[in-house]
Parts: C-alpha cells; sequence; structure tokens
C-alpha cells in the first residue's frame, strides 16, 4: 500500500452517479488522468432483471440505508443513482435557491441562482438528453392524478423527464435498470464517452479514507468488496490523485470525510450535517374505480377506469401549485403522482384498522394489498429544515451491512423540527382534500414509526454557500480548508429543491469541472474544459 | 471480514448472477411454529390443515406463511438467517410473559397459544418505536411481508404461475403477469388531457 506501487492519477472520482461520471468525462475529455471508484457493481442492460428476487438487479444496485429517524434508499452500482431513478428531471424552482430555513441567511452561495445555473442544466438537457412530455406520454397513474388534481382545481404538469417513450413499454421496472435501455442512465452517455477519452471506472471499489501527502496531493485508500456478499472484503489498495472529487452520494460522502479527519485534519463544521431527506414523504390512495369512471370519466378502453398502478414509469405528474414563491418558506411543496414496486413500496403503507391498532400488518393490510393495482401513491417534496446530523462513522463503508445486499444500519440521525412536520401535515392534508374529501378513495400516509422518514434523495450533508459555519464548501465547490478535494454530488446541495433533484445534481457537477480545472491547472496539469456533449 | 493488502484486483470479467450464499439455518419445531405465528399475524392466511396451530386461521386465502415466510426468513442473503431461531424462542418467552401479565383466561406456554387479536396485540408492542428490541423485530415482520407482497425467494415470473407457485401474494394483488417472459404495456396512459398546466411553466416544461 506504500511506496512505488501506488498508481498514481491526475484525478480520482469517487462515485460515478451524476456528481462523479460529469467531471470525470469533462475531466477525461480535457486530457487529464482520470479514474473512477465505484463500490457498486457494473451492469449491462442485458443483466437488468425484471424479478424481486434476492440477487436479481433489484437488490443489486440498490442501498437502503436504515438510520436513526432518517433511512435512505439510493444506487449502489456504476452509474449511481441514475441507474436506478425514474428520470423524473425538473428544474427548481427560482425560490429554492433563495431559501433561509431556520439559519435566517441565504442558504445557496450568492454566486448560484436558478438563472445562473440555467445555462447547466441546459447543457445536461442536452447531453442525456431530458425531454418535455406530451400528455399522450402520461402513464394511468399519471393522468389518474391530473383528473384528481383538476377536479380538485388545480393545475397539473407532465414531468420532463430522461426517458425516451418511444422505447419505453410502461414495464415499470425502472427501478431494477431499465433493460429497453429507454432511460437515459449515465451509461448509456457519460460513462461511455469518459472511457472513450481514456478514464477508468472500477466497480466494487468503496473508498475508506483520504490521506494527504507531502506535495499536497491526496491518497485514496480502498477495499475490493465481494461482487454478491457485500458484506466481505476481498482486498484492499490505494491509488495517488492530485485532485479528489468526491461525489459518494449524500448519505457517504461525509462518512469518507468524517473517517478521512484524522489524517487530513479539522473538517468544516458542516461535514456530515444539514442533512436533508428533500423533505420527501409517501401517502397512498386506494382509489375507488366507480368514482373515477363516473366522475371524472377515466375509462381504459376495456371497462376498467384505473386498476393501473403498476403500468407506467414511475412519477410522471406533479401539481406545483403549492410552488409559489409567494407563499413563505415551509408552505411551498409539490405532489407528483409515483410508484414503488412490491416489498419497499408496500411495506410501510399503512391501511385504516377497526382496533385503532398500527396499521402496517394484520387483515386489514391484506386487505389493502388486495386492491394494489388500485393504488395511486403521493409523492411529497417540501422544505424540510436540514434536520440531519451523522455520528461517528463505522468501520467501513457508510453503513455496518445487515443483509448480503441492499440493507445496511447507517449514522444518521434526524429529528425534524415544527416546521418540517407542519409541512408534511399541511401536504398530508391537501392529497386528503383532493382524493378523500372529494370521494375518490381512502388515503393514509406511509408510517415514521419503523424505519423514521424516508428518503430517495438525499442531500446537502457537504453542502455549498458562502458562510463557513454552515458550508463545507465555497461556491467552486472544493472542501473549506483542504484545497484539491471537491465535493460535486447531491451533499452539496444546500436544501431541500421541492422537485427531484438529479437535474440540479447534474447541472452544478457540470458548473464544477471549470473549478476543478483551475485548481489542476495550479498544480501544474493543464486540462482543457471544453463545454463538450458526451457524444 | 477478510482483507489482504496484497490481493490483486478483481478481474474485470468477475460478474457472476449472483445468488445468495451460504447455509440455511436448521430450526426445530417449535422455532418454525413460532416464526410461522409470527409471520402469519403480520399477513394472516388460512389453516393448511385442521391442525394447523400455527396459523390462526382468521382469512380464508393463502398468507404469509403459505407464500414462503419460513423460505425468505432462512434465507442466507437478509442477514438475520442466523438470528431467527433464537428469536423464535425469545417471541415464545416475550408471549409467555405477555399473557401472564394480563391473567388470560387460557393457558399459553408459547406465541402460537394466543389468538389472532392478542397475537396482533403483541407483535404492535414488539415492533412499537419505544421497544428496545424494535428494529429486530420489524425485520421479522419486514420479510416475513416480503413473501407475501414481493417474494423474493422465487423468481417473480415464477411467483405468479399458478403451475409454479400455487400459493402467491403477488397473484392476489393483482400484479399481472409477463408474457412471454417480459413485462410490457402497449397502452400506457388515457392518451388525453386531464388538467390544465400551471401557469408560468417553462418552454422545457419545469416550473419557474
Amino acid at each position: 500500500m506504500t511506496g512505488a506501487s501506488v498508481e498514481e492519477f491526475d484525478v480520482v472520482v469517487i462515485g460515478s452517479g451524476f456528481g462523479g461520471s460529469i467531471p470525470a468525462f469533462h475531466l477525461a475529455a480535457g486530457g487529464a488522468r482520470v479514474l473512477v471508484l465505484e463500490r457498486g457493481p457494473r451492469l449491462t442492460s442485458r443483466e437488468y432483471d425484471q424479478s424481486l428476487r434476492f440477487g436479481s438487479s433489484a437488490t443489486r444496485i440498490f442501498d437502503f440505508t436504515a438510520g436513526d429517524g432518517m433511512s435512505v434508499l439510493g444506487g449502489n452500482c456504476v452509474g449511481g443513482g441514475s441507474v436506478v431513478y425514474f428520470a423524473a428531471m425538473p428544474r427548481a424552482p427560482r425560490f429554492a435557491f433563495e431559501r433561509r430555513g431556520s439559519l435566517g441567511h441565504r442558504l445557496w452561495p450568492s454566486a448560484i441562482d436558478r438563472e445562473s445555473l440555467d445555462p447547466w442544466y441546459d447543457r445536461v438537457a442536452e447531453a442525456l438528453p431530458i425531454k418535455r412530455h406530451s400528455w399522450d406520454e402520461v402513464s394511468y397513474a399519471g393522468g389518474a392524478w391530473a383528473a384528481i388534481c383538476d377536479h380538485g382545481g388545480r393545475t397539473a404538469n407532465p414531468l420532463p423527464s430522461a426517458v425516451d417513450t418511444a422505447k419505453c413499454v410502461n414495464c415499470n421496472w425502472m427501478m431494477s435498470g431499465c433493460a429497453e435501455d429507454a432511460k437515459q442512465s449515465l451509461l448509456l452517455n457519460y460513462i461511455p464517452a469518459a472511457e472513450a477519452n481514456g478514464c477508468e471506472v472500477r466497480e466494487l471499489h468503496e473508498v475508506q479514507h483520504l490521506t494527504r501527502d507531502a506535495d499536497g496531493s491526496y491518497t485514496v485508500h480502498y477495499s475490493h468488496v465481494h461482487p454478491v456478499d457485500y458484506r466481505e472484503t476481498v482486498g484492499t489498495g490505494s491509488v495517488r490523485a492530485r485532485v479528489v472529487v468526491l461525489a459518494a452520494g449524500a448519505a457517504a460522502t461525509p462518512v469518507i470525510l468524517q473517517r478521512s479527519e484524522p489524517h487530513l485534519g479539522a473538517m468544516p463544521d458542516a461535514v456530515g450535517r444539514y442533512f436533508s431527506g428533500n423533505g420527501e414523504r409517501i401517502n397512498v390512495a386506494s382509489l375507488d374505480e366507480s368514482a373515477l369512471r363516473d366522475t371524472l370519466g377515466l375509462d381504459r378502453g376495456d371497462g376498467r377506469a384505473y386498476e393501473a398502478f403498476q403500468i407506467g414509469r414511475g412519477p410522471v405528474v406533479a401539481t406545483w401549485d403549492r410552488q409559489d414563491e409567494n407563499l413563505p418558506e415551509f408552505e411551498r411543496y409539490a405532489i407528483e403522482q409515483l410508484y414503488f414496486p412490491p416489498g419497499l413500496g408496500t411495506i410501510l403503507a399503512q391501511a385504516r384498522t377497526s382496533d385503532g391498532g398500527p396499521g402496517w400488518f394484520g387483515l386489514e393490510k391484506k386487505e389493502l394489498l388486495s386492491r394494489w393495482q388500485s393504488w395511486l401513491m403521493l409523492f411529497e417534496l417540501i422544505e424540510d429544515d436540514n434536520e440531519g446530523v451523522f455520528g461517528a462513522p463505522p468501520p467501513s463503508g457508510n453503513a455496518v451491512r445487515l443483509s448480503q445486499q441492499l440493507l445496511g444500519r447507517g449514522t444518521l440521525r434526524y429529528r425534524p423540527r415544527a416546521t418540517t412536520r407542519a409541512a408534511w401535515a399541511r401536504a398530508d392534508a391537501d392529497v386528503r382534500e383532493l382524493i378523500e374529501d372529494a370521494g375518490f378513495g381512502q388515503v393514509e400516509p406511509w408510517t415514521n414509526d419503523l424505519v423514521g422518514a424516508y428518503t430517495v434523495h438525499p442531500l446537502a450533508s457537504c453542502r455549498l454557500g458562502d458562510d463557513p459555519a454552515t458550508s463545507a464548501l465555497d461556491d467552486t465547490h472544493e472542501l473549506r480548508g483542504h484545497p484539491g478535494i471537491f465535493v460535486t454530488d447531491a451533499s452539496a446541495v444546500p436544501a431541500a429543491l421541492t422537485v427531484n433533484p438529479s437535474n440540479t445534481v447534474a447541472a452544478l457537477a457540470e458548473r464544477s469541472v471549470q473549478h476543478i480545472c483551475d485548481r489542476l491547472a495550479e498544480r501544474g496539469i493543464s486540462v482543457r474544459y471544453g463545454g463538450l456533449l458526451p457524444v | 471480514m477478510t482483507q489482504n493488502a496484497d490481493s490483486p484486483p478483481l478481474p474485470p470479467t468477475r460478474r457472476p448472477r449472483t445468488a445468495p450464499l451460504g447455509e440455511r439455518p436448521t430450526l426445530t419445531d417449535a422455532q418454525r411454529v413460532a416464526l410461522e405465528a409470527y409471520a402469519d399475524t403480520v399477513v394472516p392466511g388460512r389453516k393448511r390443515h385442521p391442525d394447523d396451530v400455527a396459523i390462526a386461521g382468521v382469512d380464508d386465502t393463502p398468507g404469509a406463511v403459505e407464500c414462503g415466510a419460513l423460505d425468505v426468513l432462512t434465507d442466507p442473503a437478509t442477514g438475520i438467517e442466523d438470528g431467527v431461531g433464537g428469536m423464535a424462542d425469545l417471541l415464545d418467552q416475550r408471549a409467555v410473559t405477555w399473557a401472564t401479565a394480563r391473567e388470560l383466561p387460557d393457558p399459553v406456554g408459547r406465541f402460537a397459544d394466543l389468538g389472532y387479536t392478542d397475537r396482533r396485540r403483541l407483535v404492535a408492542e414488539l415492533t412499537d418505536p419505544e421497544e428496545p428490541e424494535k428494529d429486530l423485530w420489524f425485520l421479522v415482520a419486514l420479510f416475513a411481508t416480503m413473501a407475501y407482497d414481493s417474494a423474493p425467494h422465487l423468481e417473480t415470473a415464477d411467483a405468479l404461475d399458478p403451475a409454479v407457485t400455487p400459493a402467491s401474494g403477488l397473484r392476489a394483488m393483482g400484479f399481472f403477469p409477463p408474457v412471454d417472459g417480459r413485462w410490457a404495456f402497449d397502452r400506457g396512459g388515457y392518451g388525453r388531457p386531464l388538467a390544465r398546466l400551471r401557469a408560468g411553466t417553462d418552454d422545457h416544461g419545469d416550473p419557474r
């Protein structure tokens, strides 16, 4: 692990999701020697299983990390979140960049607002690509949500997405990887383009910590993860880099930095603090088929009004009426129709019980499951208050792995403040008004009693900002006090966005590249940023 | 955890189709009954035979037990397989303590001696946020539920095929089966506008 055997690169990128693969491509295209270390496996489209079996792609490429009061679901594979996401890619509204939270000052750096980020959003939109969709491309579930919103006097919008609907077969298996290549994961654009420019991507390499060398370079220390049982390590190694791009995801990036602190020196206070779950919360409605037919006129053409929860491609319609910049903070949110497959998508759903006991199990829950095709899942994206804090890092990785794949126990602690709880209650009441009060079915939120709150979009655990006391990164994404370490994943997003954040993470990653090039130049490595598209 | 600093990198082709590693634990009959009774409380089902003491029999269709709860709970992929036998023993002990404290009229020597209503009350207590071992009891409930609603011990296509899997929660949920081994839906939606767009939606279809 020492001496001449250590490999050297200009840049080591930790993580291969949006935050990692986008800089990896541009830096490799500009002439840098780039290595990407990804702790998960690399699957091809042919390896994406339409199956929920243990050991299928559904468990190989996902991580479910349970914390204390917050659980995080995220990608664990080459391509990261882009392989498992639903590819909903709305841009964040203007007010999201002006958020102050309970700190009372602007959370984003003054250099970044929606207008300044739009050119970077444009670049991502062209690269993936992202498309605006028509109503013809909306699933039954999305259509039902739109019709319910319309009945309640609300508007609804088809979500822009990175899905080629000409290839999409509406199978809704995209969380296990899209076998049709309709979903534009990074394995179809940035990653192969990076590799065509000499970038090397190594799967099953889990970075544990960094050390600093006398010349200001860093050594990145990693473990080889067993390809089936991720609890097992089958080897270790190290590589040297002049610059490190940290993009392991908001549930892992701060843990790597925490574990590195004894070697690198004190971390900014904001490393591992101010975590946000993007304000996410799910309600499940069991819809009344006759009300959908009689009141909304919904008809699938075969006598059924709906009964089509399974058909589609995740969330495709949202109502954005409460994304009103004139509303006070914590009162603005979006509600999207959503799909989760059985298992992860059913266990937390609650039936209404006759004995007043828990509704997530028992006879009434079984009856609720029998109506599964008439479910409508509503995904609330409110403004939370960045209440998450990471505890001391576990011995390896970002969690103590419990199962061979998928399940682990992390150190994140989350206690929502009254502002966040009130925001969720407001969105819950809105869903209930639109669905239950209007006679379209019964609706209950997922329980928080079992795994705490939950998120599929972890953010802000190592965030950007102008205030050194409450942000870990300056406005160039460089870690304060540690020149040459850049954080470019969702950790950097300062606060909840009220929309799916992948597009914003990708746009920030695009924006960060020039700053990384500037640091490389200072270290004597000339990398030309050409603003190329990954084709 | 094994670590070897000198081991070479994994060859890039080492990507087997994965199957869980390891051996299933051996359970005693009493442990099997306890775990089945717990699973039946989570997703109740019909009795398999008149003398079935594990299943309370409060429903007339297959529940978690018939759908393979023990197969899932003892699967090495879960990471809890080595502990479920001990959890079964503990469950029986907790049931006796619970029944004694409530002075139930009928003798209770194990969890399965409780009726469904009492089983449900005890499982609610074991999985309550205030229960110190809640996480473990929830994991047993989670994997038992999954036997019914996602069948992770089977290929999903097999779980939906009556010829392969007689009892299937996924079928009971109405999960559409594949055609020729694949899922695809020609018509995905209603194909017409169903709401007004939000005013101010930009040219990309995004909020402003």
